[in-house]
């Protein structure tokens, strides 16, 4: 992609240009679009609330590791504070119509538009991520999916059979109350828009607990949409995943919980949940394979090149994304020519301050992710894996230098290694080449995770085998990382317990009521 | 659970610890342990965090029947999901403090500050035997 080239990654996103190419001004200085108060409190009932404690933690910004503002260290009084207001709200807000609460959703919707860019800034701020795929896709996907779910409850019916002449079974979808959810640090705005949309599209509120990395972006959205949103129904407790998530997931006076993030804490929040006796759902990622059949090389046209991004595609959002395709299985037939081309691509990745248009991968998100990618690498070369380009830190000069930036990296080596097998949730590819389809498959689901996959072939019937033989949740076929609502998306085997990003959705935040009825007059005549 | 993985035959070099720690490891566990009696450690794996290794208050973290037992560290023991154990047997871990807060429900190693796992190569019979679960694949 040169830097004139629009971003394709979110493909169905529409493209909505920017005022300017110019690089946009960081958070909180002068001509920036985006204000910083020295200090952010938490958003209960409507309104921003100290923690009861009183404590407060810095947020740095990776761009340049340098403080952006506070947040409060919350503790798990304030969970109980959140969880206060949320119950005050939940009969409301349940007997809120659907017209109504679709307006609501669709008023959030407009207002992220609206503050598209402010928003796209504050997060590309917070976490790192090249402000071209924040104005691309993070908040145009998080408007949308709100739209989406404010027309899918309008749609959602509910059911009536008639048992018998006289006897009728209606079903009506009930909200369950008042749910917890968790958010991952890697899309702050766009994963809570994930779990909030459904959830309140379902007639429930929500106590949202974001990620510690990343917990001032979701504080600037709900700036934005409070206002449309009765008080109470979004609550948002900043604090350590020790003191709050724990609180929060541990809690009776949740109805569900929902996590995105690693499989300990996955299964912790199972755990919890089957000790409250409450439905979860949890996303716990991955490392998807992304398969090239040789028929992508028949004939050098604009499909190879959308194949030779296909595979670059893992360094989108640095790597930090649950369905990274992070190793790529190349059919050897192909493979010397293939990885040429793609290599010849990444070494043209435009790496530097994420607020440049042009920016193609800024930082990772903090000074630990940075941590464990280098790790990753060590050990990849420790296993005999061949690094192909990157491997190490770049140099950055300036006020960049702070920052925690990653070389796109590339590693060849075989499937059993840990580079392989493990998720380094960083802009590192893992490469190993496959011999035929039935190989592919074999590598493909050697792997204890199946979130997401990538198949990429000419051949219409070998990408419907092959994506129906992968165990994974989502296949993307002959495209990668576009993530429309209506798409359903969670995994199999440890990746999770789930989906989200569907209509289905209604269904997990929601109680069925069974109303059976008898028309009849006449008794049982048991008694 | 006594499915410790016996030294094979003839061995007889010395075995390196599977599981070691730092100084500041050993030190921030020895202050949890004054604060929360005893805690654990779980490796993870998945999205962001994930391959950090969690800590937790005992009986926090229910731990399964299945769960492979590492080694231990000042007390404390490092446990890994059995279906992890094929990629991780050959691996000496060295737990240690880095700065920055802990994500997910993971206790903090001290103020601001988190545990890490660091990884050496190396090949599982050259390694104390797993306390607990199933038993390495044999060296090729």
């Amino acid at each position: 992609m040169s830097s004139a080239a629009k971003p394709r990654a979110t493909g169905t996103v529409p493209e909505t240009p920017t005022k300017t190419n110019q690089v946009y001004v960081p958070p909180g200085l002068p001509g920036s679009l985006v204000q910083v108060k020295a200090r952010y409190d938490n958003y209960v009932g409507g309104r921003w609330v100290a923690p009861v404690k009183g404590q407060y933690m810095v947020d740095l910004s990776p761009v340049n590791g340098k403080p952006i503002c506070e947040v409060a260290r919350s503790t798990a009084e304030d969970i109980e504070v959140a969880l206060d207001a949320a119950h005050g709200a939940k009969d409301a807000w349940a007997a809120t119509s659907l017209t109504d609460r679709a307006r609501v959703l669709n008023r959030i919707a407009d207002l992220i538009d609206e503050h598209r860019e402010m928003l796209a800034v504050t997060e590309t701020w917070e976490n790192g991520k090249p402000v071209r795929e924040t104005l691309a896709a993070d908040l145009p996907l998080a408007a949308d999916h709100f739209r989406y779910f404010a027309g899918a409850t309008r749609s959602l019916e509910g059911t009536s059979t008639e048992i018998d002449r006289d006897t009728v079974a209606y079903h009506f979808h009930e909200p369950l109350g008042v749910v917890g959810q968790i958010i991952p640090f890697n899309f702050p705005i766009l994963m809570a828009a994930w779990k909030l949309a459904p959830a309140l599209a379902a007639g429930n509120c929500a106590v949202v607990k974001p990620a510690s990395p990343t917990p001032w972006s979701i504080l600037k959205l709900a700036e934005v949409v409070g206002s449309a949103i009765p008080p109470g129904v979004l609550n948002i407790v900043t604090g350590p995943g020790a003191e709050i998530g724990k609180a929060l997931a541990t809690n009776p006076r949740i109805a569900k919980v929902a996590f995105t993030g690693e499989t300990v804490t996955g299964r912790l929040v199972l755990q919890y949940a089957a000790q409250n006796i409450i439905p979860s759902t949890v996303e716990l990622g991955g490392k998807s394979p992304n398969l090239f059949f040789e028929d992508v090389l028949d004939r050098h046209d604009e499909f190879l090149d959308k194949a030779v991004e296909g595979l670059v595609l893992y360094a989108f959002n640095k790597g930090e994304v649950c369905t990274c395709p992070s190793r790529a299985l190349i059919q050897a037939s192909i493979y010397d020519e293939f990885i040429g081309r793609c290599l010849d691509r990444i070494r043209k990745i435009r790496q530097g301050n994420p607020l440049d248009p042009a920016t193609q991968i800024g930082p990772q998100v903090s000074q630990q992710q940075l941590d464990k990618v280098a790790s990753y690498v060590e050990i990849g070369r420790q296993e005999g894996a061949e690094v192909l380009i990157g491997g190490r830190r770049p140099t950055m000069e300036g006020d960049l230098a702070g920052g925690y930036y990653y070389l796109p990296t590339v590693l060849r080596g075989e499937n059993r290694m840990r580079v392989f097998q493990e998720e380094i949730f960083g802009p590192v590819l893992a490469v190993t080449t496959f011999r035929d389809e039935a190989d592919a498959v074999r590598i493909a689901n050697d792997t204890l995770y199946g979130l997401g996959a990538g198949v990429w072939t000419r051949d219409g019937s070998r990408a419907y085998r092959v994506g129906r033989a992968i165990k994974a949740g989502r296949v993307w076929t002959n495209c990668y990382h576009l993530y429309p609502a209506g798409a359903a998306f969670g995994g199999y085997k440890i990746s999770g317990v789930g989906r989200e990003n569907h209509r289905m959705m209604l269904e997990e935040y929601s109680e069925t009521k069974n109303l059976l009825v008898s028309y009849s007059p006449r008794p049982l005549g048991l008694f | 659970m006594a499915s410790a993985a016996s030294p094979p035959a003839g061995a007889d070099r010395p075995r390196a610890d599977r599981v070691r720690a730092t100084p500041a490891a050993l030190a921030a566990i020895a202050r949890l342990r004054a604060e929360h009696e005893d805690v654990l450690f779980y490796l993870s794996g998945g999205c962001c965090d994930g391959s950090l290794p969690m800590c937790f208050a005992d009986g926090d973290l229910v731990v399964g029947d299945l769960d492979v037992e590492l080694g231990s560290v000042g007390g404390c023991p490092l446990f890994l999901d059995p279906r992890q154990l094929a990629v991780w047997q050959d691996t000496q871990v060295t737990l240690d403090v880095a700065d920055g807060e802990p994500e997910g429900f993971s206790l903090p190693a001290g103020p601001g500050q988190h545990f890490v796992a660091q990884s050496r190569v190396c090949p599982s019979d050259e390694l104390t035997p797993l306390l607990r679960g199933p038993r390495p694949r044999p060296a090729a």
